[in-house]
């Protein structure tokens, strides 16, 4: 596998291309925005049921789907105190007629990838949090970014999709069967501990001006885009530059100052639209301990109770995040 | 990347020449690069090739082209399309790397092509095909960054015209300080890792990954680090390619 | 004024500036970066600057790079494949080129009763002309001509096209000296392939020397004298 100059694209007609160049020297957009406003962001937390967490995001018309699903495994030796955390992005055939079917190519695998970076290099997931013994079992934490509908900025949109289905994730139940621990997919007895909140700005040249979230043709004419991982706390969580173009120093600096100022409008969106839900479930977790969703429960196996830990050397699993979760310690 | 364990301590304070200096765990200063050395024209069957050392990473890079595009219908009527390959040697690391191509090198090979395609005039060759592989021979920290430096005197080499050479260094933030071309122990427990590579004459940025995490600040102070180094590198390609040239004066 | 930053003749490579000012006129923009006022090298070249009424010419001739084919050319090629009423010929370029049938031969051609094979063979060299390229399609040849076809007899030698120039020299020089000291004729393909067809095999073998010497040497000066002395000292030694 190589990575080659894309030679399969969109002929962009040279009288659009002009057209949006001379509106972008007015400041304005094809789409009638200006250079750094966002198209309509809206969030749907819960929208697949059946994943433990799971976030619909939709930028304009660009749709992505993430779910997140978790199971046990043996934690890496280099890391026996970790969970695992996996991120895998895909982009779907039927998300435009420009994407053909089959494994993962460079782009899906530099998408995961730089998703993964700005989730782990934050610590938004506090991977120690999810051992359940040492060097033994822990959780993995599956992380699926699936783009429904390519219509530009599929970066900024798999990244909130990503954020915000960790956000709304529910730790399923944990059972001890003699010395095998299994996961109980009939309950969920917690959320899974969360402690920051990252977005991403990606910054798009388009003819020598620096715009963002760029629809799907002007996407096509920008030749350099900078992925800009933004924290909570106003930190840069991640860089990358794609496409085939160059940018400036003076651009870059330029481009941090838009990221790092529109982050605060994804996070505000993330807040309302997902850290309402999260506060939500967490109400329910604290009056009823656990969520049942139907299915055969576990009545023969020994059931991990709350709070009560696996051995006494150990943390407890999902139902100790809860507790820590409830104190907000780390949101700060 | 991010390494459980006992960390060791990776800058110390120093009393040098009467001053209180940081210095790291191989003994540079913080914006001290490691010895550099470049050899051009190190294949004969490559139309162009490079071999870079950082330290202990060591890499070659090979141009074949600019070709005839196979399979034909894989071209570009206006230009030529680049195909990059970043791959790393299953000896070149501490455990044996697989040598099926990771979803790391895929991406690598993708951030390598898209720095060496802002400088490529690709333009001069419609419809052909350039192909640049990089080896990493042998791994320690910066792979990336010595890899497009390679590639570029790899293109540079075989007479494929660019608008500037690349040149490319990783900076990074080390037990809080801000470091020049980080080794990988160092980027191991860094908690910030940022390769940046320019085309240094027209003042561009042609790669620039971040790994960790910076205040706006750290990164300003870092970017400045990181064009310090480039130059210097960029000095050194130059050198290189010339002194290609200059032997067989000798001998003449 | 034009501030110039390089020497005639000196060896440049990527990146290297080259002069600063309106006042310079860019002889070879192709290999000749401009960024505002200021002029810089995207090839590994010889800078070549002449100063005439005030005006400052720059370019650069490269010394590294592939052959790109240009109308009128003449090319050493190696059949590579056969069509219908077509030959496909490998001239070292990034596109193969194309001779058709009407450019070779020169009485009409029936596929049905007849066979390109009996004209040309894969594996064949040719001296051919360039008769068109623009980019867009693959490169058209002719053997129609005088000094043009199929190769017979002689050495081809492989050279980086672009040290041709070099071979060739200022006003043939280089190549009329080589003619002379050897006793060699050399039918010189611009895309870096020589024919040398030469009295004895010792001569034949010091016109590869010779050729050799200048594609390895090409950016020093003084070239013309130190190839020849080479070749009278070689002639000397086999008694040739």
């Amino acid at each position: 596998m190589v990575s080659i100059t894309p030679w399969e694209q969109p002929v962009m007609p040279k009288l659009k291309r002009h057209t949006i160049a001379s509106l972008l020297a007015k400041g304005v957009r094809i789409d009638g925005r200006k250079l750094e406003q966002f198209r309509p962001v809206d969030i749907t937390p819960g929208y697949i049921e059946r994943a433990e967490g799971s976030a619909l995001v939709k930028i304009g018309n660009t749709m992505v789907v993430a779910g997140v699903k978790m199971d046990l495994a043996e934690p890496f030796p280099d890391t026996p105190n970790e969970g695992i955390l996996v991120v895998n992005a895909e982009f779907m055939p039927i998300a435009s007629p420009y994407i053909e079917p089959g494994p993962p190519d460079e782009n899906a695998i530099e998408l995961a990838r730089i998703i993964d970076r700005s989730l782990r290099e934050m610590r938004v997931i506090p991977l120690d949090k999810l051992v359940i013994e040492p060097g033994k079992i822990v959780w993995r934490i599956y992380v699926d970014v699936y783009v429904l509908n390519h219509d530009g900025n599929v970066t900024d949109a798999a990244m909130l999709a990503a954020m915000a289905a960790l956000m709304a994730a529910r730790m399923p139940g944990l059972v001890k069967e003699g010395d095998e621990y299994k996961v109980d997919r009939t309950r969920y007895v917690g959320l899974l501990p969360v402690n920051h909140r990252v977005v991403s700005v990606t910054i798009s040249k388009i003819e020598n001006r620096l715009v963002v979230d760029p629809n799907y043709e002007e996407e096509t004419i920008a030749d350099v885009r900078l992925f800009i991982a933004v924290s909570e706390d106003g930190r840069i969580a991640g860089l990358q530059k794609m496409g085939t173009g160059a940018l400036t120093l003076a651009e870059i600096d330029k481009a941090i100052n838009i990221a790092i100022n529109l982050s605060k409008y994804l996070l505000n969106v993330l807040e309302e639209k997902v850290g309402k839900y999260r506060a939500e479930l967490e109400k329910v977790f604290a009056e009823k301990k656990e969520i049942v969703i139907g299915g055969v429960p576990h009545t023969t196996s020994e059931v991990v109770v709350e709070g009560q830990p696996v051995e006494s050397s150990v943390e407890g699993v999902g139902t100790v995040a809860v507790e820590n979760e409830g104190g907000k310690s780390r949101e700060e | 990347m991010v390494v459980s364990g006992e960390k060791p301590t990776l800058i110390r304070k120093v009393v040098r020449d009467g001053k209180e200096v940081l210095v790291r765990h191989d003994g540079r200063l913080v914006d001290q690069m490691r010895p550099i050395r470049i050899e051009v024209g190190v294949l004969s069957n490559a139309d162009g090739s490079a071999l870079v050392e950082y330290g202990g990473t060591r890499v070659i890079a090979a141009v074949y082209g600019p070709k005839e595009a196979m399979p034909k219908y894989m071209s570009l009527p206006d230009r030529a399309i680049l195909r990059c390959r970043y791959h790393m040697a299953p000896f070149s690391t501490a455990e044996r790397k697989t040598p099926a191509l990771t979803r790391r090198e895929v991406e690598l090979s993708k951030v390598l092509r898209e720095a060496l395609e802002p400088v490529v005039l690709t333009e001069l060759f419609p419809r052909a095909m350039i192909d640049v592989f990089v080896e990493v021979i042998q791994s320690d920290g910066g792979t990336r960054t010595a890899a497009i430096t390679a590639a570029s005197l790899a293109l540079a080499d075989a007479g494929v015209p660019l608008k500037d050479l690349v040149a490319g260094v990783a900076v990074g933030k080390v037990d809080g300080v801000l470091v020049l071309d980080l080794d990988e122990i160092e980027d191991n427990y860094a908690e910030a890792d940022m390769p940046v590579a320019m085309a240094p004459s027209l003042n561009q940025v042609v790669l620039l990954q971040m790994n960790g995490v910076l205040t706006l600040e750290e990164f300003h102070a870092a970017l400045q680090l990181a064009r310090k180094g480039i130059l210097e590198i960029y000095r050194l390609q130059k050198e290189a390619l010339r002194r290609k040239y200059a032997e067989v004066k000798v001998e003449g | 004024m034009a501030r110039v930053y390089v020497q005639h003749r000196q060896v440049v490579v990527p990146g290297d500036l080259l002069a600063e000012d309106d006042g310079v006129v860019v002889e070879t923009p192709t290999y000749i970066e401009r960024v505002g006022k200021r002029l810089y090298a995207r090839i590994i070249g010889l800078v070549n600057i002449t100063t005439e009424e005030k005006k400052v010419r720059i370019g650069i001739i490269p010394l590294e790079g592939v052959y790109m084919p240009k109308v009128g050319d003449i090319v050493i090629g190696v059949v590579k494949d056969i069509g219908i009423t077509h030959w496909e010929v490998d001239i070292r370029a990034p596109y193969h080129a194309v001779l058709t049938v009407q450019e070779a031969l020169e009485h009409p051609f029936n596929p049905v009763t007849d066979s390109l094979r009996r004209y040309l063979d894969v594996g064949d060299y040719i001296v051919a002309k360039i008769i068109a390229f623009d980019r867009t399609r693959d490169p058209l040849l002719s053997i129609k001509g005088k000094g043009l076809g199929r190769i017979v007899e002689g050495a081809i030698v492989e050279i980086k096209p672009s040290r041709v120039p070099r071979v060739i020299g200022k006003k043939a020089s280089m190549i009329n000296m080589l003619k002379t000291e050897t006793g060699c004729e050399f039918i010189v393909g611009q895309n870096g392939r020589i024919l040398v067809k030469c009295p004895n095999r010792d001569l034949e073998e010091i016109a590869v020397l010779a050729l050799k010497m200048i594609e390895r040497e090409a950016h020093t000066s003084g070239l013309t004298e130190r190839v020849r002395e080479m070749i009278r000292r070689e002639k000397a030694r086999r008694g040739a």
